[in-house]
């Protein structure tokens, strides 16, 4: 809804003094059989209509956000001497993958309150309200963390090449264990930590070929899937071991 | 090469997962069990989610067991009579465990319970083997020849009511014990991912006091139906039956199974049953560990929006 509004009133104004014109290495991400995760180009130039304001450091903020689910964090404590899972946390939605890649330190590019107005950091786009916990930022920081450690969640300070104050480009990783979904690709232009332009456009990750029929077989007609693998499973291994009897004649 | 499994919606090597279908189907082979019980855990360690692993093995041990029971059904030495009671008892038991696992999975505890399972019955089933064939090792060694195990003829199996003759086994005893191992192994099935066989052998031989020869094929007979059931219940209720997943290791499973049988013809039987106990405790020994020493990670993700 910030966003939307934001939007607006950058709608509204009549002429920016500096836009951004972008670029994609690829419209879309399939994933295939042999998916073994993605690179994706982000690349543009500024446009000016005016020479270039000087006195304040231009800033390019480029996120590639996966589609919001919910997702509970669970907690293991001691119980009868074995670790089992005691309190969770339920997170309203967090991106499925989240990347944010800055030409500067985040602190020289991003102001604390534009990000709290656009949400660009990862801690401000995950949104949790009905937290039942004492505790929940805790559970906030472990989501966090755990998909960070799984490079779903990437934090790329000064991975962004600026020159000229007018072309920029970057590489955002996608890793092999992707969901699918709508990816939204953001991009912010910001002055002094104020964010003066921004460009959204939607990178679409889909399932193809033999990895969308079968998934969508698993979920749309469980019942023939089941009967299918049950098929196939039996085929092949009575199949491999009459092989071997011919084998060994 | 990697390859990203549709269902599990994760990318892994190809060949790591051949490979452990080889490997456990050596063993398999060697041993006569139908690997279940190792692979489940295996495919833990290498981070397919624990649901689909599950519904995936029962998936895979309907293959593997396949042609077992074809070799066994040429050889006669299947009690089909007896198979059914334990198949009736065995699909009531999967429909139980299939309740259980779904509603610990909304609880977020279906891997404890997974891994309690696993840590109780490995643990017991290891030790009772261990120390059987340790005796029995001591045995050959003394008298130079391995004496059969005594079958007691009555203990209070025979004394209850609804009493049946099953001709090949040749027995006449109550429906009530085999329906109950039925049940025991139905939920086992669902909830580990396993055909049970390790369960049921002992049962039959010295809970139900069948003979020997009629056992394996007998126990394949049910195992094949109870984990097609599974299967079905997973797929049609969680969907997580990744039939890609289950076909590679099913391929290395098949050939390691060829190779394995041909080294156990070449091993004694006392050594072999040794070596199973102990790889059966040492899976079990790490299962338990890690649930008794402080995880590096206490927090894990799971699927929101249920509750």
């Amino acid at each position: 809804m910030i966003r939307l509004l934001a939007l607006f009133v950058l709608l509204a104004l009549p002429a920016k003094a500096e836009e951004i014109v972008l670029g994609l290495s690829r419209d879309q991400v399939a994933i295939t059989a042999t998916f073994e995760g993605s690179d994706i180009l982000v690349f543009g130039a500024i446009k000016r209509e005016a020479p270039i304001p000087d006195k304040s450091e231009l800033g390019v903020i480029v996120t590639v956000a996966g589609p919001d689910e919910p997702v509970l964090v669970r907690r293991k404590d001691k119980r009868l001497g074995i670790w089992v899972n005691t309190d969770e946390v339920e997170v309203d939605a967090a991106p499925s993958f989240y990347a944010v890649a800055t030409n500067l330190p985040m602190r020289d590019a991003l102001k604390d309150t534009e990000d709290l107005r656009y949400g660009i950091t990862i801690p401000r786009v995950i949104r949790s309200v009905g937290a039942r916990v004492g505790d929940s930022a805790e559970f906030t920081r472990a989501l966090i963390r755990i998909r960070a450690a799984e490079e779903l969640y990437q934090v790329l300070e000064g991975a962004v090449d600026l020159e000229k104050e007018t072309l920029f480009r970057t590489a955002i990783s996608l890793p092999a264990n992707l969901t699918e979904g709508d990816y939204e690709a953001h991009i912010f232009l910001t002055r002094n930590g104020r964010v003066v332009d921004e460009y959204i456009t939607t990178i679409p990750v889909r399932k193809v070929g033999l990895e969308r029929w079968l998934y969508n077989l698993a979920h749309d007609n469980a019942f023939l899937y089941g009967l299918m693998s049950l098929t196939i499973a039996i085929a092949a291994g009575w199949g491999a071991s009459a092989a071997f009897t011919l084998l060994r004649r | 090469m990697q390859i990203y499994l549709p269902i599990a919606e994760v990318s892994v090597n190809a060949f790591l997962l051949l490979g452990l279908g080889g490997i456990v189907g050596i063993l398999s082979g060697m041993f006569g069990v139908g690997g279940g019980f190792l692979m489940t855990p295996l495919l833990f360690f290498i981070g397919i989610p624990p649901a689909v692993a599950v519904a995936t093995e029962a998936n895979q041990i309907v293959a593997s067991s396949f042609s077992g029971v074809l070799a066994h059904l040429k050889r006669k030495t299947v009690d089909l009579k007896m198979g059914t009671v334990l198949l009736v008892g065995g699909l009531v038991g999967s429909g139980l465990g299939i309740i259980i696992f779904n509603y610990l999975k909304a609880l977020g505890q279906v891997e404890l319970l997974v891994q309690l399972c696993y840590v109780v019955f490995l643990g017991m089933i290891g030790t009772l083997m261990f120390f059987e064939s340790l005796k029995a090792i001591r045995k050959a060694g003394k008298s130079g020849g391995t004496a059969p195990p005594t079958r007691r003829k009555h203990n209070w199996v025979h004394n209850l009511p609804f009493k049946m003759k099953f001709r090949v086994s040749g027995l006449y005893i109550s429906v009530i014990p085999p329906l109950l191992v039925g049940v025991l192994v139905g939920i086992l099935a669902a909830i580990m991912g396993v055909g049970g066989g390790f369960i049921m052998v002992p049962a039959m031989i010295y809970l139900l006091g069948m003979p020997t020869k009629v056992v394996v094929g007998t126990s394949l007979f049910q195992i094949i139906f109870v984990t097609a059931f599974t299967t079905m219940l997973h797929a049609t209720t969680n969907y997580t039956v990744d039939v890609v997943l289950a076909v590679l290791l099913l391929v290395g499973g098949v050939i390691g199974a060829q190779i394995g049988t041909r080294i156990g013809v070449k091993m004694k039987a006392e050594q072999l049953r040794i070596l199973l106990a102990l790889m059966v405790l040492a899976v079990c020994g790490k299962l338990a560990f890690d649930l008794l020493v402080q995880p590096a990670e206490l927090y894990s993700l799971g699927e929101g929006g249920h509750s």
